[in-house]
């Protein structure tokens, strides 16, 4: 493989909460008195794939329509991530049990769902990638995108390791989930957190949420749900840890989530170190070529 | 305290719900005294299942990927032996680029590049068609490479944002500024070259614009490289190079197309020596990557191989017939030049298919962990 370190993967599955002296995205971006980094901690094991949270989304935000599609596959529709979906629930069935519950049906079976969005990494390759600084960090640490500075060039899409951001057909600009800033600059939840009626989706400070988060992961394993693991609460991972993370029951790739993602700039001063060599071998190849030539 | 209310601080006993009561699903105030007890349970701790069975090794997330691999993920015992996926669907957004535009600029940027270069080399050894040929390419190809540049944003008239800043962590960004200090250049070079005026700013502008060349033609692997498709980006190693190598001979192929047989050894030489330097670049590229280089063997993926092919028919076929007959290197100049945007046409599809099978993106993820959890 071509990378280099060894960052520990997305699904460690320990509740080690952040050490309080982390990097924080909002000081790195050069803000000096700024809000504690906000984000989502979002526990599957009590979603109950009701939609609100795509519905409340899409209202608040006034995301447009985007395909009524029956895909057959499951009680999702939605499919995935993209410019007009800023959160989507994946439904999954197994038949596997679901801790020490009896599903009644004469066999093992568990049906997982999850809402997925934006992560809002702590390196995010959207923000580093996008060259009319159009994506841009907010002092609460989360990644927004300035659909008035945008132009489309549709960099952002390919960089994101989750396929979140997409560019929208209609305004021709990138487009994802805000974190609902606006929400957030006068106090109130992110939309999604506010409608969630079993706050499966928890909003907060991410400090807080870690430490939430773990002890909610030893009380699942204790109640017999031996897959519980949590991804994205990790400072040390590839993307060094995101300001979305979840309580899976699964392994990532099963909801669509890659299992260990890199930011992919991580390795961008290599290649322009290799891009520099390159060039001057073209530099000499030529000039070999011109000069080593008898006509 | 920080001023946005979040759930599970809220002071205990304050009603959430609007009824007066605590609302029964709110299962994140965990210390409200006001709560019943039950609510403390977690989903699958309760229910009649006396035994618990050892877990199963049910594996199923939802249907496999769209191609079930069957390759060994984990060690013996482990009951993951298969990369597992969404209903098959991929992990990655599939970038919005379009072919003709993105997959056209690669091959067009490394030929004004390279071009350039090859025609500062032929005004310093004194072969003036060459010169010239190369020159006028090279603005030719750079207009279709703004126009496609311009022509694949989605808000074309804002096409000017670019330059509101220079990040490094952005090729594009760097990108802008490197055609930017190129551009003019270029077009300084072929305007003197074509009108003959001005000689000493046309020579010093040519220099110029080979040097700026060199970097116009190598900064598009970096470009493609910098994201989360697997095939571009695992192949950031070779690309540089495979792209160095393809540019020089697609200039090489234009300076045999263009000029006279007596000035264009200098470009019958870059094509073989280009040539030989991006299939090799391609060869260690596709040992490397394994699975990852799959792509490059379906679908439009395979018109890199054509595109080899092709470069590798018209580079020998200019360094031989194409010393003596003019038909001949110009036939084997336009093979170069096809040779060469196949190749950037194959490795664009390649990544693209690459970032629809969430396989790619899985796999070679899977594969890490394993490797770090035995490190």
């Amino acid at each position: 493989m071509t990378l280099s370190g060894t960052a520990p993967g997305g699904t460690a599955s320990g509740g080690s909460a952040s050490g309080g002296t982390a990097f924080d995205p909002a000081t790195a971006s050069g803000y000096t008195d700024h809000p504690e980094r906000m984000g989502f901690f979002t526990d599957t094991s009590i979603c109950i794939g009701c939609k609100a949270c795509e519905v409340a989304c899409k209202e608040w935000n006034a995301v447009p329509e985007d395909g009524l599609d029956f895909t057959g596959m499951s009680y999702d529709n939605t499919k995935s991530l993209s410019a007009d979906t800023w959160r989507h629930v994946a439904f999954i069935e197994q038949p596997r049990p679901l801790g020490h519950q009896e599903p009644g049906l004469g066999m093992d079976f568990r049906w997982l769902m999850a809402s997925d969005v934006c992560k809002h990494c702590t390196h995010a390759a959207c923000l580093d990638v996008c060259p009319t600084g159009s994506l841009f960090r907010t002092e609460y640490g989360t990644v927004v995108v300035q659909d008035d500075v945008c132009n489309g060039c549709g960099y952002c899409v390919p960089a994101c390791p989750y396929g979140v951001i997409g560019k929208r057909e209609s305004t021709g600009v990138a487009a994802k989930c805000t974190l609902c800033y606006d929400r957030l600059g006068v106090g109130q939840e992110p939309a999604c957190a506010k409608s969630c009626p079993t706050d499966s989706i928890q909003f907060g400070e991410l400090t807080e949420l870690r430490e939430r988060a773990a002890r909610r992961l030893e009380q699942a394993r204790a109640a017999g749900l031996d897959s519980a693991r949590l991804y994205g609460h990790d400072p040390d991972d590839g993307v060094g840890g995101t300001g979305a993370f979840f309580l899976l029951l699964d392994e990532p790739e099963v909801y669509g989530l890659p299992p260990d993602p890199v930011v992919t700039t991580r390795d961008l001063p290599s290649m322009w170190r290799r891009a520099g060599a390159a060039a001057v071998v073209l530099l000499a190849g030529i000039a070999v070529a011109t000069w080593g030539s008898r006509t | 305290m920080n001023k946005h209310r979040t759930k599970g601080r809220r002071p205990a006993g304050r009603p959430a719900a609007g009824d007066g009561t605590p609302s029964r699903t709110d299962v994140r105030m965990d210390e409200d005294p006001g709560l019943p007890a039950e609510r403390e349970a977690t989903v699958g701790s309760a229910g009649g299942r006396a035994r618990h069975a050892g877990q199963p090794g049910g594996r199923q997330g939802g249907q496999p990927g769209g191609q079930p691999g069957g390759r060994a993920a984990g060690s013996p015992g482990e009951p993951e032996a298969e990369s597992r996926s969404y209903y098959g669907l991929p992990v990655l957004n599939e970038p919005t680029w379009k072919d003709h535009d993105i997959a056209g600029y690669l091959f067009l940027g490394g030929l004004a590049g390279a071009s350039s270069i090859l025609a500062a080399a032929a005004d310093l050894t004194g072969r003036p068609h060459l010169a010239r040929a190369g020159k006028a390419g090279a603005l030719c190809a750079l207009g279709g490479s703004l126009y496609a540049l311009i022509h694949d944003l989605g808000r074309p008239a804002r096409f000017l944002n670019m330059l509101r800043v220079f990040k490094v962590t952005s090729p594009m960004s760097v990108g802008t500024w490197i055609l930017s200090a190129y551009g003019p250049q270029a077009g300084l070079a072929a305007a003197t070259a074509v009108t003959g005026r001005f000689p000493r700013l046309g020579r010093a502008a040519s220099a110029g614009a080979g040097l700026a060349g060199a970097a116009v033609a190598t900064y598009t692997a970096v470009l493609v490289s910098d994201t989360a498709v697997p095939f571009w980006h695992d192949g950031h190693r070779e690309l540089p190079l495979l792209f160095a190598g393809s540019a020089m001979a697609s200039a090489g192929g234009l300076g045999m197309f263009a000029a006279p047989v007596a000035e264009a050894g200098p470009a019958r030489n870059a094509a073989l020596l280009g040539t030989a330097l991006e299939v090799a670049a391609a060869q260690r590229m596709e040992r490397r990557l394994g699975v990852v280089a799959e792509p490059l063997r379906q679908g439009k993926g395979r018109l890199a191989r054509l595109g080899e092919g092709l470069s590798v028919a018209g580079a020998l076929l200019g360094a031989t017939a194409g010393r003596r007959s003019r038909a001949a290197a110009v036939a084997a100049g336009a093979a170069l030049l096809a040779g060469s945007a196949c190749t950037r046409f194959g490795i664009f599809h390649a990544g693209l298919t690459s970032a629809r099978d969430p396989r790619y993106t899985v796999e070679p993820q899977r594969a890490r962990l394993e490797r770090d959890r035995r490190a």
